[in-house]
């Protein structure tokens, strides 16, 4: 990610320091990797990612490069092992994100996927995802993914409109989406549909078609984003050069109140914000680990990773990333311990996008004494609340920042 | 052609037939500091490896904006013929804001070098010291300057100063402070032109003060041109105005740099210190006199500084508030005519008040007060003082539009000036519309040359003060120069438009305007507030109102998304950094009523027209 924090220097090996080594092991563990390579990148991306263009030529450290990326992984999942130590429990949930990881050739998935289960272990009915370019799958590579253990697929559809899918750089033919789907099922993985919203020059009519067309297809789940025109990316210069509209953040919200609808009324429940499943057992587990603040280690150039109270992020070029796993070195580039404040402010601005919610007494006194208020004003769900939850309404998760202010006001 | 003085006279020595007592008048950026460079170096005071730019112009804000704030008087020896004189240059403050001061600075003089661009012509700021210069009956040299510039046009500009004065085109001189021609004939011409100083050396002595400047290591500076007797060292001297007396610790010349003498005589040009710190104590324009034989009689013109615009400056950070008077308190001590009093706003906290001379003063000020004292001060928009008198008799001063009453108003007065705007003359038509617009009442016109205009008008203080400068400057493509000076006041049919955020009156957006401009204030401020205030959870309305009867309205819409989409992983730490930092920014915020108005939103809707003050030279 472009916005790398600021952070404390990270020890050669990364070790975890006392409180947070302690902590192994008190909540899950998930693995996610990031595979920072694409064919060609998307104006509105702010992923770390790389076109083999950028990359140069393919010699370098092992794991710098599409073909050895699989070799630098398994070493930090060596690294990972001695920094968590004998504590670390099996791994409950695995995600492969991008980048595009179905740029890698399945079997390299599979084998980085091995290295999880022969290193930690993986714990029984373990969620195991990749992210899929629907251009970059096939009944056959899928079919080595299910047979490896992935049980999951996520396919980054963003639209079915074709200027939309323009303006957004994606070069996948729409009609690949539905093939793409059919395999997945074929060969039994379970699929997420990725859907983008608020992109310049989309209509409300363009982006219900998206909706529909992506229920036709009877995912498990659905993610729905708004787009955020980062800066920095091409879109963004568009956008300042005035070629491309600024999305509004009304038109944002119509949308997002649009296909809230249509997927309610498909049977689908939010259970996060952009987050929609068919039944319970269908939502990504791996992403509640993000909001339920469990451990995870972020495997890959630029990954992220949490793991009790220590949050630190990977360099973020594959080339120096794959160098200091060469060396033996950890390849983070900076850490921060968490204060009990920060913690308990990432608590609540986590918890409080899931509809399970947020519990009550998870809030300090300040904050409760909002409560009502946001009651009032429709942003939280009385009945929840007098139940001991705080649930966003729909107007509510439109207006999340602005409750979670409220909830952490005046708390220090 | 007269060479440099083989050697200078010495203060307290020299008879007054051998000085010249002169000043330089000229618009900014017509190269009156280059040319004052350029004599420090011809007659010698200055050495060339000494020579820096602007040598008179001690403050930085001063060298910066290429202004001269405050006046100094430098004494350089020159010879003509066989005879050496003594020449005083007295530096005067160039704008509109300090015609007090300037008047003082004449009063010191005999005569002037009018100074004029020879590519630009004469502007109306000059043309208005020019009047003063002659009502104190200076002998005018003109001259025109930067000849040197491919642009320049001596000849057209030679017959509009002639015009002006009475003279020939050809007896206008022609120089260039930048290479140095014809300054030595300038100097050489002074010496000729320029009656000597006239007094009796024997009278009780008097010296007008003609300018104080606070030095942190000398304390006050005072610079005095003696008109009889004379001033020594060491002894007690009284100021006439307030008869409070001092010891004269040190008293001499600039030359460039202070040098202390055995005294000032008849007709001489210097400083004195005296040990006070308040520039209050030593007033620009009272009379200097021995406390053991005083004169009977000041000289006279001496006048209090009477501030014309007033505006509140509040610290950004509110905990700066004591750092902002002690500021200020600071700055009273080189600036006589700043006056400022604790003021609160329900917006903006607390703060101050402050009476200006007009629009540079405070922009200087500010800046001051910015760059010197390290502080973020927020100024509201800038207001003269309105004189109300109610139905029941009873008179009230408003210095502030909060402080205008509601009700039985019998009538309401403000002050107005005579403004003279030189513009060529295919301007004519833009510039009446804009002076009718802001209420003006024509005096008169008259073509200076055949393509360039003097008109003159009759406006009230306050049009100028908001947006007048800028506008005329747009209208003539930046043609035009203003000048103006206080002339009374009027009558007016003003009101006072009130800022409400969700019925909740705004102090620091109140304006005291003219009943035909309230509506267009208030539309504009309701509208430059809707863009600034960001959107809350709930509808806001902006009213713009006078009394309860709303004259305006807009509406900030309720916002509907106010969430990050996605919030994995490597979000989050980004994503709780933003909302610490938007707690941060909540702090900063004003709650009017239910309204969080950040802070910025008043500076950005205070400050819009900021530039106008800035370019208001």
């Amino acid at each position: 990610m472009p916005h790398t924090p600021e952070g404390a220097d990270v020890p050669p090996h990364g070790p975890l320091d006392r409180s947070s080594a302690a902590r192994v092991g008190a909540r899950p563990l998930s693995i996610y990797v990031h595979v920072p390579f694409c064919a060609v990148r998307c104006g509105y991306c702010d992923f770390n990612t790389y076109t083999a263009a950028e990359l140069g030529t393919p010699d370098g450290p092992p794991g710098a490069s599409r073909d050895t990326f699989a070799v630098g992984a398994l070493a930090e999942l060596d690294l990972a092992t001695q920094v968590l130590g004998l504590q670390a429990p099996p791994v409950s949930t695995v995600f492969f994100g991008g980048g595009t990881p179905t740029l890698l050739d399945a079997g390299d998935l599979v084998r980085v996927l091995d290295g999880v289960r022969t290193r930690f272990g993986l714990a029984d009915g373990a969620e195991v995802t990749t992210e899929a370019n629907p251009d970059s799958v096939t009944e056959a590579s899928l079919r080595t993914l299910r047979e490896g253990g992935f049980t999951r697929v996520s396919i980054g559809m963003q639209s079915s409109v074709g200027s939309v899918l323009r303006t957004l750089d994606r070069t996948h033919d729409p009609a690949n989406v539905a093939r793409a789907v059919a395999a997945a099922r074929a060969t039994g993985l379970a699929v997420s549909l990725d859907l983008i919203y608020g992109t310049p020059g989309e209509s409300v009519p363009d982006w219900r078609d998206s909706v529909q067309a992506a229920l036709q297809l009877q995912p498990d789940h659905v993610s729905a984003y708004a787009l955020t025109v980062e800066e920095g990316t091409k879109m963004h210069s568009r956008v300042r050069r005035g070629e491309l509209p600024l999305p509004t953040g009304d038109d944002e919200a119509d949308k997002y109140e649009l296909a809230d609808a249509l997927l309610t009324d498909a049977g689908y429940r939010w259970y996060e914000i952009s987050n929609w499943a068919a039944t319970p057992a269908d939502q990504c587990r791996h992403n509640l680990a993000y909001w339920r603040g469990d451990d995870w280690w972020g495997v890959g150039p630029g990954a992220h990773s949490h793991v009790a109270g220590t949050r630190w992020w990977n360099v973020k070029h594959p080339r120096t990333w794959s160098q200091r796993l060469a060396d033996g070195a950890s390849p983070a580039a900076a850490r921060e311990q968490l204060t009990d404040e920060q913690r308990h402010a990432e608590e609540v601005l986590l918890r409080i996008r899931l509809a399970e919610g947020l519990p009550t007494d998870r809030v300090g006194p300040a904050g409760r004494q909002a409560v009502a208020g946001l009651i009032a004003d429709q942003l939280v769900d009385g009945r929840e609340a007098l139940g001991g939850r705080l649930v966003l309404t729909r107007r509510g998760r439109l207006l999340a920042d602005t409750v979670v202010r409220a909830l952490l006001e005046e708390d220090e | 052609m007269s060479p440099i003085a083989t050697h200078a006279l010495p203060p307290h020595a020299t008879p007054p037939e051998q000085i010249r007592n002169f000043c330089i008048i000229a618009h900014i950026d017509h190269g009156k500091s280059t040319l004052a460079d350029r004599m420090l170096q011809i007659t010698g005071v200055v050495q060339p490896r000494q020579m820096r730019a602007q040598y008179l112009d001690r403050m930085d804000i001063e060298r910066e904006r290429g202004i001269t704030i405050k006046s100094q008087a430098v004494r350089m020896p020159w010879q003509v013929l066989d005879e050496t004189v003594a020449l005083n240059m007295i530096d005067t403050p160039g704008h509109v804001d300090f015609t007090y001061e300037v008047s003082r600075s004449l009063a010191a003089c005999e005569g002037a070098v009018l100074l004029v661009d020879a590519a630009q012509g004469i502007e109306a700021q000059t043309l208005a010291n020019l009047y003063l210069a002659m009502e104190n009956d200076l002998t005018i040299i003109p001259v025109l300057n930067k000849i040197d510039l491919p642009s320049a046009q001596p000849e057209k500009y030679a017959e509009e100063l002639a015009g002006l004065i009475g003279c020939e085109p050809s007896d206008v001189l022609k120089v260039s402070g930048k290479t140095g021609e014809g300054v030595e004939e300038l100097l050489d011409e002074i010496v000729t032109q320029l009656p000597a100083p006239e007094g009796d050396p024997d009278a009780p002595a008097r010296a007008m003060i003609f300018d104080s400047v606070y030095d942190t290591y000398r304390g006050v500076v005072t610079y005095v041109r003696v008109v009889d007797g004379n001033l020594t060292p060491r002894e007690k001297i009284a100021m006439m105005s307030t008869k409070a007396t001092h010891e004269l610790l040190e008293i001499g010349v600039i030359s460039p740099e202070p040098i202390p003498s055995e005294g000032l005589g008849v007709g001489e040009v210097g400083y004195l210190i005296t040990g006070v710190k308040d520039v209050r104590q030593s007033k620009v324009g009272d009379t200097v006199t021995a406390a053991s034989a005083p004169a009977t009689r000041a000289i006279g013109g001496y006048k209090d500084p009477k501030p014309m615009v007033f505006s509140g400056l509040y610290p950004i950070d509110g905990s700066d508030y004591p750092d902002l008077r002690d500021a200020l308190d600071k700055l009273k001590l080189n600036d006589a005519s700043l006056v400022y009093e604790p003021e609160t706003s329900a917006a903006l906290g607390f703060g101050f008040r402050v009476g200006f001379l007009g629009l540079l003063h405070l922009e200087i000020c500010r800046e001051r007060l910015e760059r010197e004292f390290a502080l973020d001060l927020i100024a509201t928009q800038p207001n003269v003082v309105y004189d109300v008198t109610m139905d029941d008799g009873s008179e009230i001063v408003v210095t502030n539009p909060s402080e205008f009453p509601y009700g039985k108003v019998a009538e309401v007065r403000e002050p107005v000036v005579k403004a003279t705007i030189l513009v060529p003359s295919e301007f004519i038509g833009a510039v009446m519309e804009l002076c009718q617009g802001k209420r003006g009442q024509m005096g008169g016109m008259d073509y200076l040359s055949e393509d360039r205009v003097e008109l003159r008008y009759t406006l009230p203080l306050a049009e100028i003060v908001f947006d007048f400068f800028d506008q005329l400057k747009s209208r003539t493509r930046g043609y035009a120069s203003l000048d103006y000076q206080d002339a009374g006041d009027q009558a007016a049919d003003l009101v006072k438009v009130d800022i409400l955020l969700q019925g909740e009156g705004v102090d620091a957006f109140s304006a005291i305007v003219h009943k035909d401009k309230a509506y267009a204030y208030g539309t504009m401020m309701a509208g430059k507030l809707k863009e600034l205030i960001p959107r809350q959870q709930f509808e806001v309305p902006i009213q713009a109102a006078i009394g309860s009867r709303v004259i305006a309205r807009e509406t900030i819409r309720a916002i509907r998304k106010d969430v990050l989409a996605k919030c994995y992983g490597g979000d989050i730490s980004r994503k709780r950094k933003l909302i610490e930092k938007q707690k941060e920014g909540k702090k900063r915020m004003k709650n009017i009523g239910s309204v969080e108005v950040p802070q910025e939103a008043f500076i950005a809707a205070l400050s819009s027209d900021d530039g106008k003050a800035k370019d208001a030279k």
